[in-house]
């Protein structure tokens, strides 16, 4: 069966704004509203146009269920655009453009706008079990001595709150929160402190960079909240930290002898990506200009405790089907998860051992040229708000590849649960790759 | 037997009496309409019935009485016999002797809220759509169909009051918890909770007992004056009577026969005359607008200052796509703020809220220009800067989108020159604020192509804005004509009056603001680049102490320091005492204004006497009881105008000689 192409033709990016302990001034769908609105102004078709919105998001709010209806309706869509939501952890938003490139793909669709949106600030707190058996009983209790009989099985106990944000955090199955995973991966590599902290200052150092050399006003729109502010960077963005500053920090995680620590980790954040992929015929019937072309997709398991691994076999099993060696990889952008866990994958992919026992290979792929990794910064600068992530690498990277005059570019991430998705994605231009035109 | 505005149909010995008034848009209770309802009536009362059902077939209930119809009463009596008649139908039918229901929605204002209220029961329909008043005291009268009588029982003496001296409409919600209704239900169930009432005959609903003041004089007297109080605030007993009858009417716990009488005699007045003149006017422009159709759906407005910003939250708010485009991120974060701020006032509901806020999207890098049908640009008002800017506008929008500039002053014509296309501009002068000034002025530019103005025209109209053709001349109409009389003021000042004795005249004379305090409040760098504009061509001379002024930085409210200086809230400081002085100050005011009018007229920079008379009331507040600039000089006389004018020019000066104009009947002809 003959696939179609799919096309990116633009997309933007909300700044990412560090959550600062309490409700953040924006929604999830008000993140995305703010993300894909200016594209659909300047995009020349109507937004009833698309054939259906997906949007990848881990915690939706509870009055936001099926949150991409609801930003779709918000958006001017209209009622006739089918809307669905996507969750597969850290990679939702990635997962979003993926069903939406397979759907374009499969010709059932011309124009999807896709992305993904998180309001991690916002995640709700429950009530424990506990407290919601009591109130259950409450409501039974129908005369007075019932009633008294309720009110004195009260435990204090039944107050302490569920935090959904750390649990949606921890492995549900081995009960390691992620940050433990990224110990374990540590550990199995033996990626010191000092390692990780040089890391996360380059990560801030060349997101600063990019900023500065105005790299980011393509790609992010200014978001605007109702008390008079705008923002115009990602608030996590530390310009003035250095390498002191980050030893002084103690682990989180594994709090006695650990050495993951909130500065080499991605931040919780709040922010929004939306793309908008269009197939040829789209392209050519509303004169769209194309940004790059995504692909495929990868997924891979791993071992839940070192779920920050996925990335090595999401990327080997893309390289081996695309016919691709690293080196023929122009950028790479690997979602900064946590900086031990960059660095594991970058072992792994430099690993003969680990190819042949953990990827089925006879050598290693090689590791990802440093420079070429994450040239302005990630996740550690930015933040990750986990179902934007996958959204946001795949439009910067199609960006970045735009800047440097084209080439074959990789976006990938690790995601909680143990699995690794990676995602092909194609710039023409003037410089461009050799042996990007493989089919699968 | 049928009739031709009202529809009668019998279901389960239930009759529902439809009404859906031949040849409108909307249902009036003109005569005809009354006397079949009469018609109807005394059937119905000889039949047994479980109930009657009075509904509208049109998209709201009854918008009131037909205003058109107080135009041919000559004299009070004639008028008062209006109302018994009235109220004589309206009584007939709270006297039915089976349950009535009046099932409301959309609009119920006026005598459609009289006549819902001599019903049994009300019913109406829950949703944003649904609006019940009495706005009677803006036309300068009251309810004359026995409102003033039934109101307060239903829903307390103060609420009632409330309702009828200001005019403003309640929402189904509000309207239930007042009691004004009985119950409010969505659009699906309102005929079947007519008919629950009709078949459970509820006890009718009466207010609770501690919000009725019973009928004593030694009590009513004095709750009164409190009362009183508050309405003097708001509008002096010499132009606007008819707040001061309600509460005469209250007090005396009036029967309807002294409603009647003093309907009557209000609509025979002078204020009534003209307040429904002005109100007629409005129409007018309003139905000219809506011939139109405009064909736009996203608007990009260029320029977050307060005239651009405010022009997008409003234009956002009557349900456009508007994207607010400004070089100066912080600017546009203001602009957000007041936006989520006036929209909360005035929607309320966290979701319209929301749907607002979504259709105004702030544009730094002018994203909205790609796909807008109207691009209004409200930049600095600069021909070269503005030119600029039209060129870039034209090179990225479609060859469709309509082109307009805010500018105040500026001849659009020498904007057109930047342009390939210069038809497609036109000027959309807006009047600050903007939520409240209904005015639109439609200004033609010699260039400019009649199917722009009327997408204009037609575009101003979807606004709920009143549009007024003016043609491009300096300063168009309302800022042409109010200048000379903000001059004057200043030369007053420059005179050594006292601030407050300015600003008292105007007031006295019926103005909504003084001009010294006008002046302050747009900004005196606003007021001298406008007067510096309209300088050379109406050969005004700008006062040398707002030069002074602007140039120390003293901008008015906005600098906290103007002609009066501002607290940190904006309250102005005293600007001395008022004592009675030899000056003809409200002459030497209005007069000029007049003039200006006449010279607007002869040049025709409006097609008309009403052009004017509407656009300085709908435009800057000119005493509506006086019924615009040119009703009064029709009232006070040309011959008398035009001595008072040579008799200023010899005592201050030639800028008060009379206009050519003035000698020139075929103008004045209505």
């Amino acid at each position: 069966m003959s696939t179609q192409r799919v096309f990116v033709v633009d997309g933007a990016r909300t700044p990412f704004l560090k959550a600062r302990g309490s409700l953040g001034d924006f929604s999830a769908s008000d993140l995305a509203v703010a993300a894909a609105r200016p594209v659909l102004a300047r995009l020349p078709f109507s937004p009833t146009l698309f054939d259906e919105v997906i949007v990848g998001c881990m915690i939706p709010a509870p009055d936001e269920a099926n949150i991409a209806r609801v930003i779709a309706l918000r958006l001017g869509c209209g009622k006739s655009v089918p809307a669905y939501t996507v969750q597969r952890n850290c990679a939702s938003g990635l997962q979003a453009l993926s069903n939406a490139r397979e759907r374009i793909a499969l010709g059932r669709a011309d124009l999807i706008l896709a992305g993904g949106t998180e309001a991690m600030s916002r995640a709700p707190i429950q009530w424990n079990a506990a407290m919601v058996t009591w109130l259950a009983g409450m409501m039974r209790a129908k005369n007075l001595l019932q009633r008294v009989r309720a009110i004195a099985r009260f435990r204090p106990a039944n107050l302490k709150p569920v935090f959904t944000l750390l649990l949606g955090l921890t492995d549900p199955l081995v009960k390691l929160n992620m940050g433990q995973t990224a110990e374990v991966v540590a550990h199995r590599f033996g990626i010191s402190r000092a390692q990780m902290d040089e890391y996360a200052l380059a990560s801030h150092q060349r997101l600063a960079a990019a900023f500065d050399a105005g790299d980011m006003n393509g790609e992010i729109t200014h978001l605007y909240d109702t008390r008079g502010h705008a923002y115009f960077e990602d608030t996590g963005l530390r310009r003035d930290t250095d390498l002191d500053q980050l030893a002084k920090l103690r682990p989180v995680f594994d709090r006695q002898y650990g050495n993951v620590t909130s500065g080499n980790s991605s931040q919780v954040t709040d922010g929004a990506a939306m793309l908008v992929l269009a197939s040829e015929a789209a392209v050519q019937k509303h004169g769209l200009l194309v940004l790059g072309e995504l692909l495929g997709e990868e997924w891979a398991g791993v071992e839940p405790s070192q779920m920050g691994l996925g990335p090595v076999h999401a990327v080997a099993k893309l390289l081996t089907r695309f016919r691709l060696g690293m080196n023929d990889i122009d950028h790479m952008e690997l979602n900064e998860a946590f900086a031990a866990q960059v660095l594991g994958c970058q072992a792994a992919w430099s690993s003969d051992e680990y190819a042949r026992t953990e990827l089925g290979l006879e050598r290693a792929p090689g590791p990802m040229n440093p420079e070429r990794l994450n040239p302005q910064g990630g996740a550690i600068a930015i933040g990750h708000p986990v179902g934007s992530s996958g959204a946001r690498i795949t439009l910067h990277l199609l960006r970045s590849l735009q800047r440097r005059g084209g080439g074959t570019g990789i976006a990938t991430l690790c995601i909680g649960g143990g699995q690794g998705g990676a995602m092909l994605v194609k710039v023409e231009g003037t410089h461009t790759a050799s042996a990007a035109g493989g089919v699968a | 037997m049928s009739f031709r505005h009202w529809r009668v149909d019998d279901q389960n010995n239930i009759s529902t009496v439809t009404l859906d008034v031949e040849g409108a848009n909307a249902n009036t209770l003109s005569h005809e309409v009354l006397d079949e309802l009469a018609k109807i009536l005394d059937r119905l009362a000889a039949r047994e019935l479980e109930g009657v059902i009075i509904r509208s077939a049109k998209g709201s209930f009854i918008v009131g009485a037909d205003v058109n119809e107080f135009r041919q009463i000559s004299d009070s009596s004639q008028a008062a016999d209006l109302a018994r008649s009235g109220q004589h139908l309206l009584n007939k039918l709270a006297g039915l002797p089976f349950p009535s229901v009046a099932v409301i929605h959309g609009h119920c204002l006026g005598g459609g809220l009289e006549l819902a209220l001599a019903c049994r029961y009300r019913v109406a329909r829950e949703d944003e759509g649904t609006r019940l008043g009495l706005p009677e005291v803006r036309l300068g009268i009251h309810p004359g169909f026995a409102g003033t009588v039934r109101l307060p029982p239903l829903v307390g003496d103060f609420t009632a009051l409330n309702l009828m001296l200001t005019g403003r409409t309640v929402s189904a919600r509000q309207a239930r918890a007042m009691g004004l209704v009985d119950q409010t239900v969505p659009e699906r169930y309102l005929l079947r909770a007519a008919e629950v009432l009709i078949a459970k005959r509820p006890k009718p609903k009466r207010a609770r007992w501690w919000r009725r003041v019973p009928p004593w004089q030694w009590l009513r007297k004095p709750l009164r004056r409190l009362v009183e109080r508050s309405v003097r605030a708001k509008a002096n007993p010499d132009h606007y009577p008819a707040p001061y009858r309600i509460l005469d009417l209250w007090q005396q716990h009036a029967s309807q026969e002294d409603e009647a009488r003093s309907l009557g005699e209000l609509l025979a007045g002078r204020t009534s005359r003209n307040l429904v003149r002005v109100f007629l006017l409005g129409e007018e422009l309003k139905r000219r607008g809506k011939k139109h159709p405009h064909g736009i759906e996203r608007v990009h407005v260029v320029g977050a200052g307060v005239m651009g910003a405010d022009i997008a939250i409003w234009t956002a708010s009557r349900g456009f796509a508007v994207t607010l485009q400004d070089r100066h991120p912080e600017i546009l974060a203001r602009a957000m703020q007041k936006a989520h701020a006036f929209y909360r006032k005035k929607l309320k509901q966290p979701r319209a809220v929301q749907e607002a806020m979504d259709r105004l999207m702030p544009d730094l890098r002018g994203d909205g220009l790609a796909r807008a049908d109207l691009v209004i640009e409200a930049i600095v008002e600069n021909v070269d800067a503005k030119r600029g800017l039209f060129t870039d506008v034209e090179a990225r929008v479609r060859p469709t989108t309509l082109l307009a500039s805010n500018t105040s002053s500026i001849p659009l014509e020498e904007i057109a020159t930047a342009l390939k296309d210069p038809a497609r501009l036109v000027g959309l002068h807006f009047f600050n604020p903007v939520a409240q000034m209904q005015l639109v002025e439609i200004v033609r530019g010699a260039q400019s192509g009649e199917d722009a103005l009327n997408r204009a025209r037609g575009f101003a109209t979807a606004l709920d804005r009143l549009p007024l053709d003016v043609k491009s001349s300096p300063g168009f109409l309302v800022n042409r004509v109010l200048m000379p009389y903000l001059i004057e003021a200043m030369k007053l000042v420059e005179e050594g009056v006292p601030l407050a004795e300015i600003d008292g005249a105007a007031l006295d004379f019926g103005m909504p603001m003084g001009p010294i305090r006008l002046a302050d409040t747009v900004g005196l760098d606003i007021c001298l680049s406008v007067a510096e504009e309209l300088s050379g061509p109406l050969n005004i001379q700008v006062p040398q102490r707002l030069r002074n002024m602007v140039a120390a930085g003293q901008l008015g409210i906005k600098s906290g320091s103007g002609f009066y200086q501002y607290d940190a809230r904006g309250k102005p400081t005293k600007g001395g005492s008022r004592e009675p002085r030899n000056e003809p100050i409200t002459e030497r005011l209005i007069l000029r204004m007049v003039n200006e009018s006449v010279a607007c007229l002869r040049e025709g920079v409006v097609a008309d006497l009403d052009s004017i008379d509407a656009g300085m009331v709908y435009g800057t507040g000119f005493a509506p009881y006086l019924g615009g600039p040119m009703r009064y000089a029709d009232t006070l006389g040309d011959v008398g105008i035009r001595a008072s004018l040579d008799r200023l020019a010899e005592e201050y000066g030639q800028r008060f000689q009379p206009d050519a104009g003035w000698l020139q009947r075929e103008l004045f002809q209505r």
